[in-house]
């Protein structure tokens, strides 16, 4: 661990123990668990920063959560904590020339990821931009909607969590509720989450959603395969965002990210960075690659590219 | 790889009928039977159904130098004139894989997405698009 790190990690532990001494002298303005609140709320509210707990009190932690969310959805969930993968940064490519603006992709999220269908939360925006102007953000339209796509004149561009390699929107967060792993991605823990907002602002691809409301997420619908990082149900008062789906391409045996597997057009593409036998790495190698607003120095890696 | 697409119901095997059958090698406008396939955008002057499908054998197709192939192969047939795709198809750029980004995947043949006798891509129904925030309550 790097000093600066160890240094964020000393500020953001004084911050929070501030936070609950004032609390506990009743000029918090955080909401304190019900007086009749259960002994995991409390378990809950008290719980540490993700990345200090030991082994077992990871355990005991993803058991308890299993236990309420397979109470709540009626069915046997699973919450994992599988570390990033060793030797492997996820590199992630659209291609240009060929999506059609279809929206599978963004459905498909929701599917896996268990975002709330009312109110609506898409972590993937679908931009409708015109040939003529090209790459021109000011003037995409996301809200198009004519019987079928694609429609002459225009191109399509998806935009999700760019996962960042210097992401601007984990750098402003008070408590350090939200960091980069090894692997590349980019994740918050919703337990420690205070929902301030500040990445929200610092992300300049919109790529964070706030939960205003409890999810509504029937639990019917509910996939019931998770990781705690990831798309486990979230609470009200968090932020959330893509992973790369890292329940699926975290496993040993890695699957395809979502909307990888439900676009019709073959336009995505996933893999290892650090493979040069990659598909990912391939596209980088061989056809014309853009990154956005690479002016900004976030370093994203999720490229764009054009096959033809 | 996943299943090669399905042919129309009931129509492979081809010798299933063609067996019956004469072989005519004229370049004519078929009007008995297969009547419904129509060569479009696809270099329809230049071509016509013997170019790729096999005379002797009719359950395979046939490359321009002869070799005959399974319909599950078809994409060799393609990739002689599509060289370029081909060759970004069997590195995972063009086209669609499915399964493990780190080991077994599944391929889909280029007659997945593009119908051989009428290659343009089909326009789709869009999902709805996102609510917009003034009406998210
Ligand atoms: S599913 Fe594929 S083609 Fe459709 S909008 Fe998403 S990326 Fe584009
Ligand atoms: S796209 Fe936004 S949320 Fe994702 S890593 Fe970059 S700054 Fe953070």
């Amino acid at each position: 661990m790097s000093d600066r790190e160890e240094h964020d990690e000393h500020v953001f532990r004084l911050t929070r123990r501030k936070a609950l001494k004032g609390l506990a002298l009743g000029i918090g303005t955080m909401v304190l668990p019900a007086k009749d609140a259960s002994a995991s709320v409390w378990d809950s509210f008290f719980q540490k920063n993700f990345r200090e707990l030991s082994r077992p009190e990871r355990q005991k932690i993803l058991a308890r959560l299993e236990k309420e969310y397979s109470a709540t959805y009626k069915k046997s969930v699973r919450v994992k904590d599988t570390p990033s993968p060793e030797g492997v940064l996820f590199g992630y490519g659209l291609d240009l020339s060929r999506c059609v603006g279809c929206r599978r992709c963004v459905y498909g999220c929701v599917t896996e990821n268990n975002q709330s269908r009312d109110p609506q939360v898409h972590w993937i925006k679908v931009l409708r931009l015109s040939k003529e102007r090209g790459v021109d953000l000011e003037h995409s339209e996301q809200y198009y909607n004519p019987a079928t796509v694609p429609q002459e004149g225009y191109f399509y561009m998806p935009v999700q969590c760019q996962q960042c390699e210097n992401p601007p929107c984990t750098k402003v967060c008070p408590v350090q509720a939200t960091w980069k792993e090894t692997d590349g991605i980019v994740v918050v823990d919703y337990n420690w989450c205070i929902g301030c907002r500040y990445c929200m602002a610092a992300c300049p691809y919109g790529a964070r959603h706030f939960n205003w409301k409890a999810p509504g997420l029937p639990a019917g619908e509910m996939n019931p395969e998770t990781h705690y990082l990831g798309n486990r149900p979230r609470p009200v008062g968090v932020v959330e965002k893509c992973t790369f789906c890292m329940q699926r391409t975290r496993e040993p045996d890695g699957k395809y990210p979502a909307c990888v597997e439900v676009c019709p057009v073959g336009a995505r593409k996933f893999g290892n960075l650090l493979d040069p036998t990659s598909e990912i790495r391939n596209v980088i190698e061989n056809k014309r690659v853009f990154i956005l607003k690479e002016d900004l120095n976030t370093q994203p890696k999720f490229y764009y590219f054009y096959s033809v | 790889m996943v299943p090669p697409p399905p042919f129309t119901e009931g129509i492979f095997p081809c010798s299933e009928c063609h067996k019956e059958m004469r072989p005519n090698p004229t370049r004519r406008e078929l009007k008995d039977e297969h009547a419904d396939i129509q060569l479009k955008n696809h270099a329809e002057k230049e071509r016509w159904c013997l170019d790729c499908h096999d005379m002797k054998n009719r359950d395979k197709l046939r490359l321009v130098s002869g070799e005959q192939i399974d319909f599950t192969e078809s994409y060799r047939l393609c990739g002689q004139c599509h060289g370029d795709k081909y060759r970004d198809w069997r590195s995972g750029i063009h086209g669609k894989r499915t399964g493990q980004w780190n080991g077994k995947k599944q391929y889909l043949l280029c007659a997945h997405c593009h119908n051989p006798h009428n290659p343009r891509f089909k326009e789709l129904q869009p999902m709805p698009p996102p609510m917009r925030p003034e009406n998210i309550r």
